[in-house]
């Protein structure tokens, strides 16, 4: 098997987390901006936007630090 | 889900009754569907990717053994993470308390370690495509047909047993199609086995690996903040359900009548953490096929190591739910006898329930993909178990013996499709006849146990001779059938083969694996003492003493797995200890 010119699995895994922080941030925001009652517990904690957050910065290491490089 | 535990779950677990529930759990909105569907774009891409690298049977089968460590370990562990694993196991949770943890401490890493230390050596050494190939290498081809057979026949079952069960959870928590669900998740699932074999069941296996961890542990969190603590969760527990413990792990294990199990501590060592514990990691190939794709054996000991520290934290966010149910639910869950009962909610909803409390817009929509991909994780497993399986256990050495590496390519990915949709038909059996869920996973729990005393013995003793191999394999598995049928045909039964009339359905299957072991280890031992051994020649590479075990080199010690195996081990007694 031929995988030196194999894309890593961390770098999709990396482009897959940060699509979801971006959209759970995102999803966070809209609701808070609105003042609209997500009908769930907690809600003061503003979990969407913390994990969202969180979600889009592992994200984004991981598209970074495993991104494809050209083979010289 | 093809695990042992949740298989053990098979009476709780009762999909038929679910779709009886009356009330929706959660609805999805548009940021949800968008977030579950980027998940099946992701997954239909990386096997159409990796299909360009999988070009031998080898690559196709066993990944090209190259996997790293921490890949194969995640994918060791991700294979046994199955969704309704975890939503059984945080509904046993709810029944039994903390006790169900067990299957992820005594009834797991002891068993991993060993794995690791001190079977994988003979696996990666004999260069087996499966555990079944170890069996024909060591006792010859009668014992390997029959595991192999076996465990063909129960893979897909199993597969379309739980492919069944998640549909109908679908429909009840989110009301989707049952024959949506089915057959979009396992077309999806038969496309990316197809096309890259193993290789691409575990990159999808690393995948859901982290959506699981990332999507359940909003539970975990919100819920202990909510609660005040691990001390205010369980004041709350003992407020609302007053005179019972369900959060110590061994202190009520005294007596049968002392827990809500209705087990002793001799069933949860022997039973659970012996019987049932080393025969399904030790020798499922499920989970083994993983850490045998590693590109060396280091690899392959430190992946299993890995795989033994993500399941000791497993609790967290399947066993933790479950006891935060019983702390903040404001309705007692009921169990599925119940379930027709207009506004109750089971047991079973458990996991679901606390999603729904706590996940709002996008962040459910990542509860929910993480339960599909747990779900497809387990049947992936299953999938890419079945075709090694046939194709190098069944196929070549039954049916066409001579034939070139692409035919075998050739047969295993068509063998894939095929298992899918015999998958798909038992789904469909099932949904017609229910009670076949019951007696394939008990037919199929106790066929593992046994498999372990054969190997080990093998593994161990020279002595062992082919003719027990066969024959003790064969005795495990009817004994653990012919106790099974006793109790259903005479529940009184029940005293002898568990100890106590009080054994609920989980203290009996202790048990009974480990009688089920015991006549195996009993048959094997006098069948051997009255056969003719193999000569020692034949048995290089497969048995302890007659085998060079590959030195490690001049490692420094944090590098080596006996060293991580140490701190798992100390790490595993000190939780037992703090949650005593």
């Amino acid at each position: 098997m031929k995988t030196k010119n194999m894309i890593s699995i961390w770098f999709f895994v990396g482009c897959l987390l940060a699509l979801y922080g971006a959209l759970i941030l995102a999803a966070g925001l809209q609701t808070y901006s609105n003042r609209r009652s997500a009908n769930i517990a907690m809600q003061n904690l503003h979990l969407q936007g913390w994990w969202g957050t969180g979600l889009l910065v592992i994200g984004l290491f991981y598209v970074i630090r495993f991104r494809p490089r050209r083979l010289r | 889900m093809t695990s042992i535990f949740s298989a053990m779950l098979a009476r709780t677990w009762a999909p038929t009754s679910l779709i009886a529930a009356a009330s929706r759990v959660m609805s999805l909105g548009g940021i949800d569907l968008t977030i579950i569907t980027l998940y099946f774009f992701l997954v239909l891409g990386l096997g159409l990717y990796l299909k360009k690298f999988t070009s031998t049977g080898e690559d196709f089968f066993m990944a090209g053994r190259e996997m790293t460590a921490w890949i194969a370990g995640l994918s060791f562990i991700s294979a046994n993470l199955g969704s309704l694993e975890m939503m059984g196991y945080a509904a046993a949770t709810y029944q039994y308390g903390i006790l169900v943890g067990h299957a992820y401490w005594i009834g797991a890493i002891p068993a991993i370690l060993f794995l690791a230390l001190v079977m994988l050596p003979f696996y990666y050494i004999c260069q087996t495509h499966s555990v079944p190939g170890y069996l024909q290498l060591r006792y010859g081809e009668a014992t390997r047909s029959l595991s192999a057979i076996s465990f063909a026949i129960m893979t897909i079952l199993m597969s379309g047993i739980n492919m069944y069960a998640m549909a109908v959870i679908m429909k009840v928590i989110l009301g989707w199609n049952i024959h949506f669900s089915i057959w979009v998740s396992s077309l999806t699932v038969a496309f990316y086995v197809m096309a890259g074999g193993l290789l691409s069941a575990i990159f999808n296996e690393v995948l859901q690996f982290m959506l699981i961890w990332l999507g359940a542990l909003v539970i975990p969190v919100a819920g202990l903040i909510e609660t005040g603590g691990w001390a205010g969760m369980v004041r709350r527990i003992s407020e609302n359900f007053p005179g019972q413990d369900f959060t110590h792990m061994w202190r009520t294990l005294g007596s049968f009548t002392g827990n809500p199990m209705g087990v002793h501590w001799t069933g949860i060592v022997f039973g659970w953490g012996l019987a049932i514990s080393f025969g399904y990691w030790t020798t499922d190939f499920l989970v083994v096929q993983r850490v045998m794709a590693a590109k060396d054996l280091r690899s392959a000991e430190m992946g299993t190591i890995i795989g033994g520290l993500f399941k000791m934290l497993v609790p967290l966010i399947v066993i933790l739910p479950g006891l935060l149910a019983l702390a903040v639910l404001p309705f007692k869950l009921v169990p599925e006898t119940m379930a027709n009962v207009p506004g109750v909610h089971t047991y079973n909803e458990a996991l679901p329930l606390m999603l729904a409390r706590y996940c709002g817009p996008g962040l459910l929509g990542l509860g929910v993909t993480a339960l599909i991909a747990g779900f497809m994780s387990g049947m992936a497993g299953n999938v890419s178990a079945f075709a090694t399986v046939w194709t190098y256990d069944i196929y070549k050495p039954l049916i066409r013996k001579q034939a070139s590496d692409q035919h075998y390519l050739s047969m295993g990915r068509w063998c894939s499709l095929l298992g899918v949709v015999v998958s798909i038909g038992t789904a469909y059996l099932v949904m017609n006849f229910s009670s076949i869920i019951v007696y394939a996973q008990v037919v199929f729990v106790f066929f593992i146990v046994p498999m372990f005393g054969t190997v080990v013995l093998g593994m161990m003793w020279k002595r062992t001779t082919p003719a027990a191999g066969f024959w003790g394999l064969l005795a495990g598995i009817l004994a653990s059938f012919v106790l099974w049928l006793c109790v259903k045909l005479d529940p009184s039964a029940l005293r002898l083969v568990a100890f106590s009339s009080h054994a609920k359905d989980m203290a009996e299957n202790v048990y009974r694996a480990w009688w089920s072991l015991l006549a195996n280890v009993v048959v094997t031992i006098v069948v051997t003492l009255f056969t003719k051994p193999k000569p020692e020649e034949e048995l290089k590479g497969l048995v302890y003493g007659l085998t060079t075990l590959p030195s490690l080199g001049q490692l420094p010690i944090f590098k080596r797995p006996i060293f991580w195996a140490g701190a798992v081990a100390i790490a595993f007694v000190l939780l037992n200890v703090l949650f005593w």
